[in-house]
């Protein structure tokens, strides 16, 4: 375990630099949510999802709907690195004539199984891709990420009391809990404490992790026996990983400057390529 | 209009177990036989139009064609994004059914009154638009977005409204259907006007004009050719429909002429751009703001100088 944990933490490595590049080259946003969820992106492709079935397009393949389409790019490059398709697509991502827009779109590329990034929609696809599998009984397994500022939306709420209606067990949802949403810290914007009780109210089963801890993450998605729909609470940092831009809402909107780029490299050291 | 609709769904959700009937906590009497022969393919989602809309849009992209049910302004408003996003932007054969559309429940308020969502769904690209006259129109309007890939919005009335056409009209996808030959004037009628649209012809016949009567259940894709050979054929163009004159079926067809380079003289009748202030049925509420088959068959007559 702890060489698979090793070897997780050096591919989150690995991610985290190739997203700085391409942010920092196509000067788009949203480098901060990409961080923070990251490591969420990494365990359920590496150890999770039964990726085969998805590159094929089985129908019995897990999916995985990114709700918070906005962190794209960090699915972007997991997808390229477990051969989804090639880095000269990677490298287009944000640019004219490239096909990887700043939201993801479905058939854009394999493995984008949902057009998102208009928040508070990929819960209800997602609830549906498992309320399908339950009446086809199939095995497969649905996950999503979603924000803690998208529960600002109504539409997850609706979505969350359809879940444990139809006992979604088959549905599990990260809520990728950075702290920011659009215009500053979400307890100063819409409070949503406490956000814990508010889930377990709608009867779902409710776990609390830290979202950059690798094995905690893994613990809470490895063989889930539940009769409910399962959220779990990933206390994450916004641009984690990189000490100087950590916990500022700034990194929302801002791509690095040269001067920032190759400040922020220096935490990758020789070995990450 | 109402069960011919249940009717044609149940029909081929007998053949397909993929098919699926969605109600957000719509339909009380009405679906109760669908729900019992079909359990599996029924579900009532609550009152939660946007979640109807998203679990739809996951249910086909794993496979099952939905029909999604309810009031007309709660299905195509209340949800108009994930109906953009979630069905249109990612083509989803996904069917929406607006009950009640333009003023069939005018004595509601204009809650409940629809005279804006022909101009807002035909304005999302992939999206198709039917709104039938009457059952038969309705019937085949749900065989036709069951064929066709993509999602649809078909607006339909309630119950009780008469059959127009005395046999299965041939109608298909961006197809119309001719009421009446004639040559003088065309009027293109969609959706529940074309009993008025007929009662208009008639007054106008007994006048001496006579009427190249069209309806048009399909208002996106739209018949080209017949707006194309009423615009050479006939003097004048008029159009019905029991919603806003903003961006309505009117509008499609005046682009349609755009779109074709044709000039051509053209009137649309509608609801004019304010929200109704009357209290009443249907008919009354018609009747005061001018789109009964009086008030019509005048204004015509007034543009053709009688």
């Amino acid at each position: 375990m702890k060489n698979k944990i090793n070897k997780l933490t050096f591919t989150s490595m690995e991610v985290r630099k190739k997203i700085l590049e391409l942010i920092t080259k196509s000067k788009s946003s949203h480098i901060g949510c990409a961080y923070s969820l990251v490591d969420i992106l990494i365990v359920l492709f590496y150890e999770i999802l039964n990726v085969n079935k998805i590159k094929s397009v089985s129908p019995d393949r897990d999916r995985f709907v990114l709700s918070k389409g906005h962190a794209c790019v960090a699915l972007y490059v997991i997808l390229s690195k477990l051969g989804f398709f090639n880095k000269k697509i990677l490298n287009t991502y944000y640019s004219n004539n490239g096909r990887l827009a700043g939201h993801p779109v479905f058939g854009s590329v394999p493995g984008i199984e949902a057009s998102t990034g208009s928040l508070g929609h990929g819960l209800s696809i997602a609830a549906g891709m498992a309320l399908s599998a339950k009446l086809d009984n199939k095995k497969y397994s649905v996950y999503t990420i979603i924000g803690d500022g998208e529960c600002d939306e109504g539409s997850i709420w609706e979505a969350a009391l359809f879940a444990t209606h139809h006992k979604l067990n088959n549905l599990t949802v990260i809520l990728d809990k950075n702290g920011f949403q659009g215009y500053g810290r979400t307890s100063d914007v819409l409070s949503l404490e406490p956000l814990r009780r508010k889930w377990e109210a709608f009867n779902w089963n409710v776990k609390e992790i830290d979202g950059h801890n690798i094995l905690q993450i893994y613990n809470s998605l490895a063989n889930i026996k539940s009769k409910k729909p399962l959220l779990i609470i990933a206390k994450t940092v916004h641009c984690k990983g990189i000490p100087f831009m950590e916990d500022s809402l700034m990194w929302h909107y801002r791509s690095p400057k040269e001067d920032e780029f190759k400040k922020a490299l220096c935490n990758f050291g020789d070995k990450i390529k | 209009m109402r069960n011919s609709v249940v009717t044609s769904i149940k029909k081929i959700a007998l053949k397909d177990k993929n098919v699926m009937l969605l109600s957000a906590d719509m339909g009380f009497s009405v679906f109760e036989d669908f729900e019992k022969e079909l359990p599996k393919q029924f579900l009532n989602v609550g009152i939660s139009e946007a979640n109807m809309v998203g679990v739809s849009a996951g249910m086909a992209l794993s496979g099952k064609r939905c029909f999604l049910y309810t009031f007309a302004p709660f299905v195509s408003m209340r949800c108009f994004e994930q109906i953009r996003i979630d069905l249109c932007y990612q083509n989803l054969d996904v069917v929406l059914i607006g009950l009640g559309g333009g003023l069939t429940y005018a004595k509601e308020g204009s809650t409940h009154q629809s005279v804006e969502d022909i101009a807002i769904m035909r304005a999302i690209p992939n999206m198709k638009v039917f709104c039938p006259a009457d059952p038969i129109e309705a019937e085949i309007c749900i065989v036709e977005a069951y064929k066709k890939k993509g999602p649809t919005y078909i607006r339909i009335g309630k119950s009780g409204e008469p059959r127009l056409h005395d046999k299965k009209p041939k109608f298909s996808f961006g197809k119309s259907i001719h009421i009446f030959k004639g040559n003088d004037i065309s009027i293109f009628s969609t959706g529940n006007m074309l009993k008025t649209a007929m009662d208009t012809a008639k007054i106008l016949k007994d006048k001496g004009i006579s009427v190249n009567l069209i309806s048009m259940p399909s208002v996106k894709p739209i018949d080209y050719k017949a707006i194309s050979f009423a615009a050479s054929k006939t003097k004048c163009i008029f159009t019905i429909e029991e919603h806003s004159i903003v961006g309505g079926f009117g509008s499609a067809v005046l682009e349609a002429l755009s779109k074709l380079s044709i000039m051509a003289r053209i009137k649309c009748f509608g609801v004019n751009d304010c929200f109704v202030k009357y209290v009443g049925d249907q008919d009354f509420v018609r009747r005061k703001i001018g789109l009964d088959s009086d008030s019509i068959s005048n204004k015509i007559l007034k543009k053709l100088g009688i």
